[in-house]
């Protein structure tokens, strides 16, 4: 049975210790002028590889810490909480999810290792396309067989941090779509080396905030048939149950923003004195403060609910996608009154908060949007008709 | 060769201390408990001269209630090889000096060649227990320590210690006692499997017992805590510049006597 603890426990309280030390040493100042140059935080991100955090969910056997995702959570969270972004670095922690669940044992011992050591970054997952983005059956992209390889055409597009990856998963149609029973069969997964990839382009996108992503273009671009996570076709299947994993993070994420955005919100409107007095004591600003903080715990309970049925190794698509979507609203909420409650200063980029503002927006829209976690919810939870 | 370090749990320095209702205590509620920063000196200097070596071990000795358990877990996750921990209501009360005649019991029985200390706590500065130690133990100490090394077959250290302008540099015959200063070097953190090993590692509970350790009455007790006076407000001084000017200068000078 499924519980879900309201207190840490000593190694986890040890765990956000430890992660928070390491955030110490990586300030505002750093993540700002990293944002500003558009520069990928590779100090704090082999750091935080080295001291081993990005292995938290590989088991022990591959060489990681074997834990749940609930401290996979409070990881990055904590990054987050200190004014980080762990949008950097935590696809590390679980895009391996697949090679683990489905891969071959010879594909488990090549990879899962280096990836713990993070001597291999698998951190770029592509799926999405110009013209399928979340109608993920829709996808252009190819793998077609030949001989002992697969030969791949076809575009992907903000696929993230693929510059900063030595692998990446890749979703492809091995069979068209005319000829499958299913429009979610056909479709398989790769594991591909990316580093000197003849026919492999990347043209990285300037983006509203710091976060690497891209255009990829695949021409003729021969792949090992080694490269096959699990069975041909099966592809589709094998990524969504990786999304459980990835919503509770994400989740986490965003719980991390808000968290850091309140404690920012209350710590200036209780010294800002306007009017004689501080301005925490207008209902105006001290109700929006209030509000965010209930969105969060709530939405907080909802990712530990959905972290503790994952860890259970029970059902939680419902959960865990809830927990995405309260989080990233959680944390809109409270950018919206932290921004409000610090005026003009909130637009400052000295202040951070400005820059955390845009980077909680990305989890209201991806990996999914949110409107999307509300058409699951209605149609798998609630059992209404589907409404796209 | 076998290290001792003495550690101490502390409220985190971004706790804002309350004073307890009666008026000698701090107010427990909501504080978050550290390691003090100097004993992470102290560790982190013993891990060295561990791994220098190449052999040895490094104790982590801590006297205090069983919320300290989780700071010599966090030393074990720095690499500590095992733990003590001075756990008796009899101590509750500890002054400095009850505390250096506990610890020095413990160091008795474990006979390091090597203990090292933070320079104080951080919580109520005192400083004292280090020196006390080596009073009780009849060891050389030297404190504010900037770099030590330990000589080829560990019969003696040199350390520098801290003076104004310099470094006064000692040597001592081993065993010896050593407090660390801040600058001895920049302490690790523990890393993921740090963490992890460190549930497995050994956290010896002792008791005044176990030590022979004769309850007496402390030499020192705190009659009350105060808190800080308020800050005075600021001075605005009002006026165009030239003016304003003469005026802040003449207070600096003749009230604040600053300059």
């Amino acid at each position: 049975m499924a519980s879900i603890d309201l207190t840490l426990s000593e190694e986890q309280r040890a765990l956000r210790a430890g992660v928070l030390e390491i955030c110490k040493r990586y300030p505002g100042e750093y993540w700002r002028d990293l944002d500003v140059r558009r520069e990928y935080p590779e100090k704090f991100v082999t750091e935080l590889t080295e001291a081993g955090y990005l292995a938290a969910l590989i088991p022990q056997e591959y060489g990681g810490a074997g834990l749940g995702i609930r401290e996979g959570g409070l990881i990055l969270e904590s990054i987050n909480y200190s004014g980080g972004n762990a949008g950097a670095c935590h696809a590390q922690m679980y895009i391996m999810g697949t090679v683990l669940r489905h891969g071959s044992e010879a594909q488990k011992r090549e990879y899962l290792p280096k990836i713990a050591t993070g001597a291999l970054r698998l951190q770029a997952f592509g799926v999405t396309e110009p013209n399928s983005g979340s109608d993920t059956t829709k996808l252009q992209t190819t793998a077609i067989r030949n001989g002992d390889r697969y030969v791949v055409n076809g575009q992907k597009i903000f696929i993230s941090r693929v510059l900063q990856s030595d692998l990446m998963l890749l979703l492809a149609r091995t069979t068209p779509v005319d000829r499958v029973k299913r429009k979610t069969d056909g479709l398989s997964v790769f594991l591909i080396d990316i580093r000197d990839l003849k026919g492999f382009e990347v043209r990285p996108l300037r983006m509203m905030m710091n976060h690497s992503t891209n255009a990829l273009f695949f021409d003729n671009v021969e792949i090992p048939i080694e490269s096959l996570i699990g069975e041909e076709g099966r592809g589709f299947h094998y990524i969504l149950d990786g999304m459980n994993a990835e919503r509770i993070l994400v989740a986490s994420d965003s719980l991390g923003d808000a968290r850091w955005f309140i404690e920012k919100a209350v710590a200036y409107s209780n010294q800002r004195v306007i009017f004689g007095r501080p301005i925490g004591a207008n209902q105006g600003v001290q109700f929006a403060i209030a509000r965010a903080h209930i969105s969060t715990d709530a939405a907080q309970l909802m990712r530990d609910k959905a972290a503790a049925l994952f860890d259970a190794g029970q059902p939680c698509g419902g959960e865990a996608n809830m927990a995405k979507y309260l989080g990233a609203e959680a944390a809109w909420e409270a950018g919206n009154a932290c921004i409000d409650c610090h005026g003009g200063y909130g637009y400052a980029e000295e202040y951070d908060v400005e820059r955390k503002f845009r980077e909680c927006r990305l989890y209201k829209t991806a990996p999914v949007n949110n409107n999307l976690v509300l058409a699951y919810v209605g149609e798998h939870v609630l059992g209404m008709p589907r409404s796209y | 060769m076998k290290i001792l370090v003495t550690v101490k749990q502390v409220p985190d320095t971004a706790t804002q201390v309350k004073i307890a209702p009666d008026g000698k205590t701090i107010d427990p509620t909501g504080i978050t408990w550290i390691v003090s920063p100097y004993d992470e000196f102290a560790v982190e200097e013993a891990l060295r001269i561990k791994e220098k070596r190449g052999q040895g071990e490094v104790v982590a000795v801590s006297l205090g209630p069983d919320r300290v358990k989780e700071a010599l877990r966090s030393c074990l996750a720095m690499g500590c090889d095992r733990a003590i921990h001075l756990n008796d209501p009899v101590w509750a009360t500890a002054d400095t000096l009850a505390t250096a005649k506990a610890l020095a019991a413990a160091i008795k029985q474990e006979g390091p060649q090597l203990v090292l200390c933070g320079r104080q706590a951080i919580d109520d500065d005192m400083g004292a227990v280090t020196a006390q130690l080596a009073e009780l133990l009849g060891w050389p100490c030297a404190y504010w320590i900037m770099e030590e090394a330990i000589d080829a077959d560990g019969k003696s250290v040199r350390a520098a210690r801290q003076v104004e302008g310099g470094l006064e540099v000692f040597d001592l015959p081993l065993p010896a006692i050593l407090a660390a200063q801040k600058g001895l070097n920049e302490p690790r953190y523990p890393t993921l499997k740090g963490i992890m090993g460190a549930k497995k590692k050994e956290i010896r509970d002792v008791k005044a017992a176990d030590l022979g350790w004769a309850s007496e009455p402390p030499q020192l007790s705190i009659v009350g805590l105060q808190a800080l006076p308020p800050r005075p407000p600021g001075r605005i001084i009002a006026g165009d510049v030239p003016t304003a000017v003469k005026e802040l200068v003449r207070a600096l000078r003749e009230d604040a006597k600053a300059i």
